[in-house]
């Protein structure tokens, strides 16, 4: 592979939402739904973040963007920092990111055309000649598998699979370099789901896009993604290449958030880990690893001290993973604590 | 809980400062003198400056509104320009009769509105339902003072109508005028509660129709529940939310509603007294009357919370 | 089947269910000919996609489905006797008794002003004749078989003070309240998370062979039918395609629509070369279905036949039913047709 361009870098990105109270309605605590994040993009891959509600990774995505601001950190999109940007730089940077959400419906005006939607967007960043307009809108239909005739119809008249199309034409009208897809294939039926997600790894192909797939689906992660982020309780514990991932897991949570995915595979039964207790909560995160209230590995060192992403032997470059005792685990030295 | 209650009590401070001040610079806001104004365009130049002098409007603003704040939290709102009694004692007599009217007016408006409401929201697209609705519609649009008179007309008087209007042959059950009596409380609350009743019905009824489709009602189906429990005890509990805080700025309503009632009714209240005032041009009694109106007000909307607070168990200020 | 009363193979039987909802100059057919039997003590998972009629069928058991929709025909055998021949009050004393029910968002299906204790107690009280606190105590003691930690201070709680996964377990608790002979159980972990999931499919699986109950299980995932379900209903256009045991449908489905889900759905277990086989076209909504077979326009085998009549839901010795032209003597396309090669890639 040849030298790969950072495309988006994020240095350990915080995004706090506080949480107003008392008798004079001040600040009383932070929900810290993403505390230190850093991960980098590279142009052309699909790097996916995967985690349970809670663990920040919708966050992530929109604190990236700036539709939240973030607390603290920095994002850094083909070498500029995008936090030092005022809301008018921010703004014609957007052109070359994009986000397509779980239910478009939501985001899509019910009561503009799928043309008004498109030419909208091609407005707003003047990407396009105002001229050529109207060819690029059928252009992009034709790139969602849309038909030409449905151009002039209203968002309600799509099922939600098409409106998803539509959510993806308009990303893709103003030529973006970066996709952000939070969730965005989550909502749709198994059979339509597979339609969209070929459509977008199509359309990776055509046009050298760079996804940063966003979901809690681990077998459409497993299809789409060349690297894959786990978080848990906004905090990475696991970052690798998707095979390393799916077949060398190092992390306790990832092992346990694998194995606890059905299978209709009923020969390959593995062992399954079920996790003990809910996610605690990300307002008062647990300290040392904040995953040690349901490991079954965790001792007093992990309930004290917080483990760092690293690199393990065996593990590819590039394959990190925060856990004191991933080595011990793997051989078989450190034994769950609790049955 | 008792936080909350504090806490809303705090709220209310900055809203009561922002009465106090509007209703002091009501004597400055009517156009010229006011000192002027009381004593009668034709009076003497002395008695002008008496006036004047007694009330303080000599000082800067700032320490008029000093004083007029510090003397009402003692109690004191200075005394009426016409019977010269303590504004206080003017407002005490008249205070209870407005706010049983308003309180009666409140409790017909509920009751009547949460039945119909509810029979409506069940019975949907029925005959009933529209029924229902066109009555609320009327209630709702019609002026509350052509409704009074027309009640006395109807009810207390019995003439002047219409051969198509049902004869009422025994009008001594209902007095047009006065207040005390059953008799004489009857119309002016029915007048008074109308529109509100038609707002509260309108009210729970899209609220019931929301609490209906929600998939709880549907758990409460399935464990077997019977559907008069499943709409009055699942369902109500939830549609009262909204509807409580409309209850509440209703009975704010209510408070206004009663300058027109108690006039038509004659009624001897704080609404008249108002009236009377300004007919008189008596500006303490009627900044003192405004302000009393509006703190029952606050005092009210402090009680609708508390109960919306009690009924919504989701709602965490603490 | 023998009809004598009360002696009953099934704990439940449904027999050409048809429910409609009626619009002004509209009937919808949102379900259309369900039958399907799940035997005493087994779980049947029902799958489909939205608009399959699958949620329609579960609410028609309870005889739940609310204006404008109605159950048109077609019999509902719960224990032999057809539970559309009872008066309302005696319905009542079959739901949340002898069949209960699990909804899908445990977020939204508890009542949010009344406590959890509040709310399993109800069924106590109505069904067991019960007062408050034998019927509190109950709930303590059934909020512990779901595995809720601390019940006694939880029965006090309302649903906004618990997570998803214990609203769930406290949905379970409720419907498990009066040892229901039936349990129907409508996406119960769609919205919860994996882990989560894992543990409620668990304490599923635990209660329902200790309880002896049969469960309809109604789910849109077929990993949960392969881990929990004896048998498995696929559904589609609301109607049943293929009704078979699941190791069967595992193995070897028969229904193109059923062998198309299976193959779109990404595996996370092993990669995937190049793209995804996909089920060409969409759903068709309840309002305007196709005149033959209700899978025809998506299906890679569709001919002439497939696209005029529908098919009948045949079935064969061992009880297994297909309703699929491809399986009959009237066929009329290619004689030996490999239901696996389905070639469709489109995006």
């Amino acid at each position: 592979m040849q030298t790969k361009k950072e495309l988006l870098k994020v240095t350990d990105l915080k995004q706090y939402f506080p949480i107003k109270g008392g008798i004079l309605g001040r600040t009383v605590n932070h929900v810290k739904a993403v505390d230190g994040v850093s991960f980098t993009v590279y142009e052309g891959e699909t790097l996916s973040i995967v985690g349970e509600s809670g663990c920040g990774k919708s966050t992530t995505g929109r604190s990236i963007l700036r539709l939240d601001e973030p607390t603290d950190g920095q994002v850094e999109f083909n070498g500029t920092n995008l936090l030092a940007y005022n809301k008018k730089e921010m703004n014609s940077v957007r052109k070359n990111m994009q986000i397509i959400f779980q239910d478009p419906y939501a985001s899509i005006n019910p009561r503009q055309t799928v043309r008004q939607v498109l030419t909208e967007a091609m407005e707003i960043q003047n990407s396009v000649p105002k001229s050529e307009r109207n060819d690029r809108v059928l252009e992009l239909m034709e790139t969602v598998g849309l038909g030409p005739h449905q151009a002039d119809r209203l968002p309600h008249e799509f099922s939600g699979g098409q409106r998803q199309r539509i959510g993806i034409a308009r990303a893709l009208s103003v030529d973006p370099q970066l996709i952000i897809a939070d969730e965005a294939v989550s909502a749709l039926d198994v059979s339509i789901q597979a339609q969209v997600i070929n459509l977008l790894m199509k359309l990776q192909r055509e046009f050298k896009l760079t996804y940063l797939f966003i979901s809690h689906d681990l077998g459409v992660v497993r299809h789409i993604s060349d690297r894959i982020i786990v978080m848990y309780l906004g905090k990475i514990v696991e970052i690798a290449d998707k095979k390393s991932l799916f077949e060398n897991q190092m992390h306790p949570y990832t092992r346990a958030l694998l194995s606890a995915i059905p299978s209709t595979n009923k020969e390959n039964k593995k062992e399954r880990i079920i996790l003990k207790g809910d996610v605690p909560s990300p307002i008062d995160p647990p300290k040392g690893c904040r995953f040690h209230t349901r490991c079954p590995f965790a001792t007093d060192l992990c309930r004290t001290e917080e483990p760092v992403l690293r690199t393990a032997d065996g593990m590819l470059e590039g394959h990190q993973a925060a856990c004191h005792y991933m080595e011990e685990i793997k051989t078989g030295e450190h034994q769950p604590t609790t049955v | 809980m008792f936080k909350f209650i504090i806490r809303r009590i705090i709220q209310t401070i900055p809203v009561l400062i922002g009465v106090s001040i509007l209703v002091f610079s009501l004597m400055h806001l009517v156009p010229g003198d006011p000192a002027q104004i009381m004593a009668g365009e034709s009076a003497p130049k002395e008695q002008v400056e008496n006036i004047r002098e007694r009330l303080g409007l000599n000082d800067p603003l700032p320490v008029q509104y000093f004083n007029y704040v510090s003397d009402a939290v003692q109690g004191d709102l200075g005394n009426s320009m016409r019977s010269g009694r303590d504004v206080t004692a003017e407002i005490g007599a008249r205070f209870w009769v407005t706010v049983e009217l308003a309180f009666y007016s409140t409790v017909v408006a509920v009751f009547i509105g949460l039945i119909a409401g509810v029979v409506s929201a069940t019975k949907r697209y029925t005959f009933t339902d529209t029924a229902i609705m066109i009555i609320a519609l009327f209630g709702l649009s019609m002026p509350n003072f052509w409704l009074g008179l027309m009640l006395i007309q109807w009810f207390a008087i019995g003439i002047d109508l219409p051969a198509w209007v049902p004869f009422i042959s025994d009008t001594s059950w209902f007095s047009p005028s006065g207040w005390g009596s059953f008799k004489q409380i009857v119309l002016p609350v029915l007048t008074l509660g109308t529109g509100s009743a038609a707002i509260i019905a309108r009210m729970t009824r899209s609220s019931m129709l929301d609490v209906i489709g929600q998939d709880y009602i549907r758990t409460a189906r399935a464990k077997g529940v019977k559907e008069r429990v499943v709409i009055y005890r699942h369902a109500l509990k939830n549609a009262l939310i909204p509807v409580v805080t409309v209850v509440g700025l209703q009975f704010g309503g209510l408070l206004g509603g009663a300058v027109l009632t108690e006039t038509v009714f004659a009624v001897n209240g704080m609404g008249k007294l108002i009236i009377d005032s300004i007919q008189a041009r008596d500006f303490p009694v009627v900044q003192g009357t405004i302000l009393v109106v509006a703190l029952l007000f606050v005092f009210v909307n402090l009680l609708v919370d508390i109960a919306y607070r009690y009924l919504n168990k989701r709602i965490d200020l603490d | 089947m023998t009809s004598k009363p009360n002696s009953y193979d099934n704990i439940l039987e449904i027999k050409d269910l048809q429910t409609s909802f009626f619009t002004k100059d509209l009937e919808v057919k949102a379900v259309d000919g369900v039958s399907f039997a799940i035997p005493k003590g087994k779980v049947l998972g029902v799958v489909g996609e939205s608009g399959s009629g699958k949620s329609i069928t579960s609410l028609s058991i309870l005889r739940l489905v609310e204006e404008p929709g109605k159950i048109k025909g077609g019999e509902i055998l719960f224990k032999g006797e057809n539970l559309l021949e009872k008066t309302e009050a005696g319905m009542r004393k079959i739901r949340g008794n002898e069949i209960s029910m699990i909804f899908q968002e445990p977020m939204t299906s508890l009542n949010p002003t009344f406590t959890v204790g509040q709310q399993i107690s109800e069924s106590y009280i109505i069904h067991e004749g019960l007062n408050k606190k034998q019927a509190k105590q109950r709930s303590i003691e059934m909020l512990k078989l779901v595995g809720i930690p601390s019940p006694e201070k939880r029965i006090n709680q309302y649903p906004y003070e618990l997570s998803g996964g214990m609203r769930q377990r406290v949905m379970i608790a409720m419907a498990l309240a009066c040892n229901p002979e039936l349990l129907i159980a409508d996406e119960p972990t769609t919205a919860l998370d994996v882990t989560i999931q894992a543990q409620i499919l668990d304490l599923f699986k635990n209660l329902q062979q200790e309880l002896g109950m049969g469960v309809l299980l109604i789910t849109h995932d077929l990993g949960v039918v392969a881990e929990t379900c004896d048998y498995v209903a696929v559904m589609y256009g609301g109607q049943v395609v293929e009704y078979t045991d699941a190791d069967t449908l595992f193995k070897s489905p028969k229904h193109p629509y059923t062998v198309g889900l299976m193959q779109s759905i990404p595996p996370h277990d092993h990669d995937i070369e190049g793209d995804l086989s996909v089920i060409k076209g969409s759903v068709p909504s309840p309002a305007e279905m196709p005149i033959g077979c209700r899978f025809a326009p998506r299906c890679p085998f569709a001919t002439d036949l497939c696209r005029t009549k529908l098919p009948a839901l045949e079935t064969d010795e061992e009880g297994k039913q297909i309703r699929c032209w491809i399986y009959s003597d009237e066929w009329d396309g290619a004689p030996e047709v490999n239901i696996h090669a389905n070639k469709e890639r489109t995006t």
